[in-house]
């Protein structure tokens, strides 16, 4: 029997005492690999039963087919295409992709490698003089900020805006009526409308007046499928927005912890540039940026590891937990940048593919690259350092770091 | 090699010979030294150059985009092994375990590894395929030549075949924009493969894209000027057509002739092996000391029934080739099976076309997922209700979920709706053409009356 009701578990994950090392849970949640919940839902922990689940087309991300209603108001916005299923999805993420992405813009991730060097080496450059540097605030949030805004068109000096309606936005996501005042919850709504409200204003501006940023293009382009709707642009730019600010600045923070817990490696990383390719691979598998899948609904009927999750249940993906399975990994909890047939959960997998993955590695490759080769001794200051709240985008608050003077 | 420190033995100082050095002889010898093979390997090849990769030369080189010189493929580590290229072998004795060239040279070998492909079926009028503007496509030197003359920019190019290989050259004639006529025999393109339904859809790519496709009729004469060069094609409805470049996409042969004589179960179907990749005798006895793998190989797969299945697709060239190699290596208790889904991928008119599984196992076929006149599906192959294939047009991330299917035997047709899911899932009859287009005839003959005595010896091979 692979059902279990383990509540306890989920919940002492989800704690935030348990934000530094949740691994040790996972670990024992994996026991179950689906475990039903007191609610209904189903938490998946197992890599075999991720990835069958995330190849399996009875798997809906639209909240329709919930059969309880989800716990937030999404409001009346048009929802992004990772929410959506096929052929809704498909037909959007083709025509953002077009913009995107090889085939039709094959160049366009190593066409900005200059301006993510440049972009890394100026935030290194005021660094200068300190002796100590919030890894977080002082370079991996300006960086992936500033590479998003240049390619979606958003004009950098907005950055403060939306910060914090990004930040309001993520907040409410993690929303737990037992324990949230519901007015955390009204600001993610109000913030979700003012960000759509702002990138509205922005794409009219756009409109007929191509340039190179995303946004124009969406906004001019006639593809097969035809021009996009100015609702479904806006939600398309939100989503990479959002998407491009919350993740990468946490697998950056989370390489660099994860570099300045491994000494050797870092030493490595200095000794062979080029290991900071399978490095961020294995990175995106041992501290991936993206823990949990909060919710997928079951379609139809879904059978999984001889357990039947049935019509209309949610479903909360533990890709984390995928990714240090010891049926799937050797020594899974062993960083390991040397490790062959690293096919990690890091970016997920199937249909939902992390859009931006391609553009998240260079980054992260550039950065902890730059950062090793141009940081004079760097010296954690907290071992386990200050965390966010989510359990869902995990990831330090702060990464306060020691280098030798001058 | 029976004990252990014989098998030691074997693998600090054997010696292993690989006749045919293409794709999964070259990843068979990674392999072998992966394994810690440090004996004396040799790679025989009848080609000239390093072994290329050849699925980008019915694509990408034909549209000029990748040189056919730019195909070579990968190393993945240094092999250290001796290689005779451009002698093609002639020979196998079981006796001796001796591998003869075509040159009078004679290799000798403790355990061979047999990967010499196919080659493309030429026209059946030899005169008539020697036209200058009649190709085939298998090797580079093909696909050079070929590239060249739709480059010169030709009135017409006929492509006879409408299987996989002629309907992506077909697709690029169109993508470089030449007036084209594809010929083919069966009712459809990729009914071959794939059966009715999907080559109707195949059909209406074709066709969208400007191909003259003409189906259910046979090329009888092609038909060349003064200077030798193919100008007209006749066809059995009476029909001609003028073009200057004809493409024959029939098909392959497979390299066996070479076994003839050899006693190994080697013929027009390929040669036989168990699921270790070991050869089969005509006998039908597994051999010790000869392995198989690649496009010549006819390997017996359990979730099919057992039946011997070859498979002209990199992936299985690559699998079997790295189950042959540990096997070469390896004493009995340790030995792996080739157990693995069939994979199969294709690009034309735009289309991104891939299978998993055998669709030719397979009595119906039902659209499961996406919009069949959009060009965006999935349709699952059934056999007396079990799923046994899917093939994906422009839906290819789904086919994890379908190979779960199979493997797991699961009910066909599949009974829980998707969101994508088509009105009418209804399962239609898949269709394959009739097995008398592919009948060769007897192959063997069995003589003897005492079981010490009964042998089966080859027939005489067919063409």
């Amino acid at each position: 029997m692979t059902t279990t009701e383990t509540p306890d578990m989920l919940r002492r994950i989800l704690d935030y005492s348990s934000r530094a090392d949740p691994y040790p849970l996972y670990a024992e949640l994996r026991r179950t690999p689906v475990a039903r919940q007191e609610d209904g839902s189903y938490v998946v922990s197992t890599y075999r039963e991720l990835t069958d689940l995330l190849h399996d087309p009875h798997l809906s991300s639209d909240v329709r087919n919930l059969s309880r209603p989800m716990p937030q108001g999404q409001g009346d916005a048009t929802p992004a295409f990772i929410n959506m299923d096929p052929p809704e999805h498909d037909r959007l993420r083709r025509m953002a992709m077009r913009h995107f992405g090889p085939p039709h813009t094959p160049g366009l991730v190593t066409g900005v490698e200059p301006a993510l060097t440049s972009a890394v080496g100026s935030l290194i450059d005021d660094f200068a003089g300190k002796e100590q540097i919030d890894i977080v605030d002082d370079f991996a949030y300006p960086f992936p900020v500033s590479v998003i805004c240049h390619l979606l068109g958003v004009p950098r000096e907005d950055e403060p805006r939306f910060r914090v309606w990004v930040n309001d936005l993520i907040n409410s996501i993690d929303y737990d009526p037992k324990t949230d005042p519901k007015e955390k919850l009204e600001k993610g709504v109000q913030a979700r409308k003012d960000l759509r409200q702002y990138l509205g204003g922005l794409l009219e501006q756009r409109h007929d007046r191509p340039g190179d940023d995303l946004l124009s293009r969406m906004a001019n382009d006639d593809g097969p499928d035809g021009r996009m709707a100015d609702d479904d642009i806006v939600s398309t730019a939100n989503l990479l927005l959002i998407a491009g600010h919350e993740t990468t600045v946490n697998l950056i923070t989370n390489g660099m912890l994860t570099l300045l817990r491994h000494p050797d490696v870092l030493q490595r990383l200095r000794d062979e540039p080029g290991l900071v390719v399978p490095l961020v691979e294995e990175l995106l598998r041992y501290e991936p940026p993206v823990h949990i899948i909060p919710w997928r609904a079951a379609y139809s009927d879904i059978t999984v590891a001889d357990t039947v999750i049935p019509k209309g249940s949610q479903i909360m993906l533990m890709l984390a937990s995928g990714s240090r399975d010891q049926n799937r990994f050797h020594d899974p909890d062993r960083f390991d940048p040397d490790r062959r047939d690293n096919q990690h959960l890091g970016f997920g997998s199937g249909i939902h593919l992390c859009f931006g993955g391609p553009l998240a590695r260079r980054e992260a490759q550039i950065a902890l690259g730059e950062l090793v080769r141009r940081l004079d001794r760097p010296r954690l200051v907290a071992d386990p350092p200050p965390y966010r709240r989510s359990p869902v985008l995990r990831g330090p608050i702060h990464l306060h770091v020691e280098q030798a003077a001058g | 090699m029976t004990s252990a420190d014989n098998l030691q033995a074997f693998k600090r100082d054997g010696r292993i010979v690989i006749v045919g050095a293409s794709l999964a002889g070259l990843r068979a010898a990674e392999a072998l030294r992966g394994e810690g093979f440090t004996g004396s390997l040799t790679m025989i090849g009848d080609e000239l150059g390093e072994p290329y990769d050849r699925p980008p030369l019915s694509k990408q080189v034909l549209t000029g985009w990748v040189s056919a010189g730019d195909t070579t493929l990968p190393r993945r580590r240094d092999v250290n092994a001796e290689w005779l290229l451009g002698v093609p072998a002639t020979g196998l004795d079981l006796a001796t375990n001796i591998v003869r060239l075509a040159d009078g040279r004679e290799i000798p070998f403790d355990r061979v590894l047999i990967s010499t492909g196919v080659r493309a079926r030429p026209w059946f009028v030899e005169s008539e395929a020697a036209l200058d503007g009649v190709f085939v496509v298998r090797t580079r030197e093909h696909a050079e030549g070929l590239q060249r003359a739709l480059a010169a920019g030709p009135s017409r190019v006929l492509v006879i075949g409408a299987g996989f290989t002629g309907s992506e050259i077909a697709s690029i004639c169109r993508e470089r924009d030449i007036p084209l006529t594809v010929a083919e025999l069966a009712p459809a393109p990729l009914v071959g493969a794939l059966g009715a339904m999907i080559g109707e859809v195949a059909a209406d790519m074709q066709r969208a894209h400007g191909v003259d496709l003409r189906c259910g009729v046979k090329v009888t004469q092609l038909e060349g000027d003064a200077q030798g060069h193919f100008r007209r094609a006749h066809f059995d409805d009476g029909s001609t057509i003028d073009a200057d470049v004809a493409v024959v996409a029939l098909g392959g042969i497979r390299n066996t002739e070479w076994l003839r004589g050899s006693g190994l179960a080697a013929g027009v179907w390929g040669i036989a092996c168990d699921t270790g990749c070991r050869a089969l005798t005509l006998n039908g006895l597994i051999t010790d000391d000869i392995f198989v793998a690649g496009d010549v190989a006819r390997c017996p797969n359990p979730i099919y029934e057992y039946r011997l299945i070859s498979l002209e697709h990199w992936a299985n060239a690559v699998e079997q080739a790295e189950v042959a190699a540990h096997n070469m290596v390896s004493g009995q208790a340790d030995r792996w099976p080739h157990l693995s889904i069939p994979l199969f991928w294709s690009i034309q008119f735009g289309v991104n076309i891939k299978s998993v599984g055998v669709p030719t196992f397979a009595d119906e076929v039902a659209v499961t997922q996406g919009s069949v006149s959009d060009h965006r599906f999935v349709a699952a192959y059934g056999y007396r209700g079990r799923v046994t294939a899917a093939v994906s047009f422009n839906n290819a991330k789904w086919l994890d979920h379908y190979r779960n299917l199979i493997e797991t035997a699961a009910p066909f047709p599949p009974p829980c709706p998707t969101p994508d899911q088509p009105a009418d899932m209804k399962p239609v009859p898949v269709d394959f053409p009739g097995p008398t287009l592919l009948a060769q005839g007897a192959t063997v003959v069995v003589t003897g009356h005492d079981p010490g005595e009964r042998r089966v010896t080859a027939a005489q091979y067919h063409r």
